[in-house]
């Protein structure tokens, strides 16, 4: 066993601020097994498994064309995905906060559905409303659109778990504006218009970046309920989870790790990036 | 900190004593493919009434059902499987070859090259055929929508691969030819499924495609499951000998002890009983005398080729087609 | 990302005339927001409940009579409650430390609790299967002590545990640190030891904080499909939890069934939305505020 060090140790306490709350050691010592555990080693056994191929060889798999095209569709797919939830997000966080109508709570609640259905579930329902002979789908397929099996159905899917992130981080500090602020914009002459795109919406601005980062992130990652809705054809609507599973099929270990650690480099970017924004918006706004 | 490491130990046995194998009646795992998962539920129920008939031991035979390459990664990994009965022969190959848990000569050690029963390849269409296939050369015409599962997942589809490109190379024995043939049907396929249960859910259910070219005990299935008022079968005049192989994953057996039951399985699926019940599922028994006539009658003659003839061992035939950079791979990256 | 799981306080004032929009603007926006949700989040959940139920109650009924499909309720239960109260635990310890004490590195501490999040469901079962698979970095090591992980209970329960690792400490981290640490260094002054205090002014001051984090830990845990698939093995009755039971009545061409199945976890939501927004409405004050930290 490793030497222990007791909380009142010299480390810990340069380590750490002093304070008189007790149990740092413990909390903080679990803390870290638990992430190691958990997180921490099976992470690195992946970027391990994957280092096994050399860098010339995760380049080899990044570049390979397939792994590119899917590469390509779940990061584009997502990133448009992520903007249109974002947008409906910030209007449906605007509508919810600053308006009073009935069944207001119901819908409120409703935002979080995706997060409790499960994704496979939310795959085979998403999937029978919107094949060709679907509620939804033979409505579209008359506008001469064909949703399912087709990217538009991979992008629908992103929308539906994407949605609750985009609308959660902006609700909150829409509902924390000043409205003092507001109200002396508009007695100060300015348009409703030029009221909210120059004095409401800028300091909403990080927070709406962030909703697009985490919908970003998560679509990005999805598989349960896209699988059922694309097409899952190379080139055109496969994603790069499905080609994970692919490669795991192949018995292609290595391939499938050089996949996951690159998805897995851009996750932590995009972490990184609302921890950034963040910082930013507290130094300029004062607030996250 | 002691403490700390303490809870995480105390939670990590906590895990570990789940993860010791209780004592339990002699079950047996069976990992197979996609479609099989009626019919294994026949042969098991079957066999267990045949062992306590002979021994007057209880046995379970429990079953996993998946792509076949899906599941053949689970037993390489570590699925406890006794037996594995998978949708091709290279699957069963790749356990062998990474992992030794099965004899690499495993083919030579049951029948009929550990075959018990064969099928092959027809189409499912929409009722009244509207689209008029007749013929593998028909999948090419370009109103034709072709529903297939992902070759590179789904055993089904490596076998409907097969068959289109065995179909062309035998009109003029042109291998270029037949690539480009393969080319020109996938160039028709809008949706791939990574199992062949996926395809004809995308085709049934979803009503997708003009034709499924499926295993032919799968089109009964969807005739049965589906109603027999929506969809037509047409058996094409030529198609593949698609052999779904069985094997004996004897280190697992040996380890759990339960090598002589699990032989005893694979044996029974050659006896009689099994035999009449691969029938009964519209899989072609190798004994058609043990079948019910009623049965055998629903399978028409076809003329029926051997892929191996045509390309070589499975090793040359999985690396040809459909390893990476393989045939399918080129002919994805051609067609986009 | 903790705004994520935090509740809103409505502002009580109702809006001033100046500073809102017209009459109609409002309308049609509310409009908007409202055909939206409808058509992208509630139809897909009316879709599974009209499709359960297409065949009649009889049928719908049908579907719990087998018992592949209790073994699968019985594991998800048994694996939610292993998971659930690991997290909690983990949850509970993350938020003292990073909350309650000033120590650098916090802010990637708080990076890496998150990364199970952005992490895809098929990678989170497939690092285990890397590390514990007979190929994978133990795999030997397992296979010659008889320890089965992989398609079998634990590894059900790990790729869960990874899925849903920062669902309660990023709930309880904002909170805590909203509630700082006069009250208990106070208790701590007055004499009460560590646990103490914790027990009697800690832990009440989080409760309903914790609860709500529980309820979506527990309804994601029960949930999740991407990750679990890929340690299962999918033996019937054995590794398969409901999700993919769904996946496997669906697969036989048992729809009803399957969506039956899927109804259950649907209402789970449902009860889980409800209980959520019954502390919300509440407790309002007690739950963390989005921009706690």
């Amino acid at each position: 066993m490793v030497e222990t060090p007791r909380p009142k140790s010299p480390l810990l306490r340069s380590f750490r601020r002093p304070s008189v709350i007790p149990g740092f050691g413990i909390s903080f010592g679990y803390t870290l097994t638990c992430l190691g555990l958990i997180v921490l080693l099976p992470l690195a056994g992946l970027v391990v498994k994957a280092s096994g191929l050399g860098l010339s060889g995760i380049w080899e798999v990044a570049t390979d064309p397939r792994v590119a095209s899917a590469l390509r569709i779940s990061f584009g797919v997502s990133a448009l995905a992520a903007l249109v939830a974002s947008a409906f997000g910030f209007l449906v966080a605007w509508v919810l906060t600053r308006y009073r109508f009935p069944g207001r709570k119901l819908v409120d609640a409703a935002v979080d559905l995706p997060f409790a259905l499960p994704t496979a579930v939310a795959g085979i329902a998403l999937a029978s409303l919107y094949a060709p002979d679907g509620l939804l789908g033979s409505a579209l397929a008359r506008l001469g659109i064909q949703a399912a099996y087709t990217p538009v159905g991979i992008f629908i899917a992103m929308v539906f778990i994407g949605l609750p992130f985009a609308v959660r981080t902006v609700q909150p500090l829409i509902a924390e504006i000043d409205k003092e602020i507001e109200e002396a914009s508009a007695t100060l002459g300015a348009t409703r218009l030029a009221t909210l795109t120059k004095v409401v919406l800028p300091p909403l601005i990080p927070a709406v970046l962030t909703g697009f980062a985490l919908a970003f992130a998560r679509g990005v990652g999805e598989y349960g309920s896209i699988i059922f809705i694309a097409g899952n054809l190379p080139y055109v609507s496969e994603i790069a989870p499905l080609l994970i599973v692919i490669k795991l099929s192949e018995f292609d270990y290595g391939g499938a790790a050089a996949i996951a650690t690159i998805m897995l480099g851009i996750s932590f970017l995009t972490l990184l990036a609302i921890n950034l924004i963040q910082a930013w918006s507290r130094r300029r706004f004062g607030y996250v | 900190m002691v403490r700390a490491v303490g809870l995480s130990l105390w939670v990590g046995a906590g895990l570990l004593a789940c993860a010791l194998p209780a004592a339990a009646e002699t079950a047996l795992l069976n990992v197979s493919y996609d479609p099989t998962r009626e019919l294994y539920r026949d042969i098991n129920a079957a066999f267990a009434e045949e062992w306590k008939a002979k021994t007057g031991e209880a046995i379970t035979v429990r079953a996993s059902h998946g792509g076949s390459g899906a599941q053949a990664r689970t037993v390489i990994d570590g699925v406890d499987a006794d037996v594995v009965t998978l949708g091709i022969p290279s699957d069963i190959d790749a356990i062998a070859k990474l992992t030794h848990k099965i004899p690499e000569d495993w083919r030579s050690k049951l029948p009929n090259t550990a075959t018990p029963y064969t099928s092959t390849v027809v189409f499912l269409v929409r009722k009244g055929n509207p689209k008029g296939v007749k013929d593998w050369a028909d999948l090419v015409k370009p109103d034709v929508k072709v529903i297939t599962p992902n070759p590179k997942t789904s055993a089904g589809g490596r076998w409907n691969f097969l068959a289109a490109w065995g179909y062309a190379y035998n009109q003029d024995k042109d291998a270029a030819k037949a690539d480009a043939f393969v080319g020109q049907v996938y160039k028709n396929v809008p949706v791939l499924d990574t199992g062949a249960r996926g395809s004809t859910v995308t085709f049934a259910q979803r009503g997708l495609g003009d034709v499924l070219p499926t295993w032919e005990n799968e089109a009964y299935l969807v005739l049965q499951e589906f109603g027999a008022d929506k969809f037509d079968i047409v058996s094409p005049p030529s198609s593949i000998y698609a052999e779904p192989p069985v094997a004996l994953v004897a280190a697992n057996a040996e380890r759990k002890g339960t090598t002589k039951a699990a032989q005893a399985y694979l044996d029974f699926l050659y006896t009689d009983r099994a035999q009449a019940i691969f029938a009964k599922h519209h899989y072609r028994p190798i004994k058609r005398e043990a079948a019910a006539q009623a049965d055998l009658a629903q399978l028409p003659e076809i003329k029926l080729f051997k892929i191996e003839d045509l390309q070589g061992s499975w090793d040359e035939i999985q690396k040809r087609n459909f390893d990476a950079g393989g045939l399918f791979d080129r002919l994805s990256r051609a067609g986009r | 990302m903790s705004e994520i799981f935090s509740p809103v306080a409505v502002p009580a004032t109702k809006p001033a005339q100046v500073a809102s929009e017209g009459a109609i603007t409002r309308a049609v926006l509310i409009g908007i927001a409202v055909a939206f949700l409808a058509l992208f989040l509630v139809l897909p959940l009316f879709a599974v409940f009209t499709q359960a139920l297409s065949k009649g109650i009889g049928a719908f009924l049908d579907a719990f009579r087998e018992p592949d499909a209790w073994s699968a309720i019985r594991l998800t239960l048994t694996v939610a409650a292993i998971a659930v109260p690991f997290n909690v635990v983990f949850g509970l310890a993350a938020s003292w430390a990073i909350a309650k004490f000033e120590f650098p590195g916090k802010s990637l501490l708080i990076t890496l609790i998150d990364l199970p999040f952005s992490v895809s469901p098929v990678v989170s079962g497939m690092i285990y299967v890397l590390l514990f698979g007979s190929q994978g970095l133990f795999g030997s090591w397992l296979i010659d002590h008889g320890i089965q992980i992989l398609f079998a209970l634990p590894g059900i329960v790990l790729a869960t545990v990874f899925v849903t690792f920062p669902f309660v400490a990023r709930e309880l981290i904002p909170l805590m640190q909203e509630q700082g640490t006069a009250e208990e260094e106070a208790a701590l002054t007055l004499g009460a030891s560590g646990l103490h205090a914790f027990r009697t002014v800690t832990l009440p001051n989080i409760r309903w904080g914790l609860l709500y984090s529980v309820l979506l830990c527990n309804a994601r845990a029960m949930g999740e499909f991407g990750a679990v698939s890929v340690v299962s093995g999918h033996i019937r009755g054995l590794t398969n939890t409901i999700p993919l039971h769904v996946e496997i009545l669906y697969n036989e061409y048992n729809f009803v069934a399957a969506f039956a199945v899927a109804s259950l976890l649907a209402a789970l939501a449902l009860i889980t939305l409800v209980l959520k927004s019954f502390l919300e409405w509440r407790f309002a004050g007690e739950l963390a505020h989005g921009r706690a930290h």
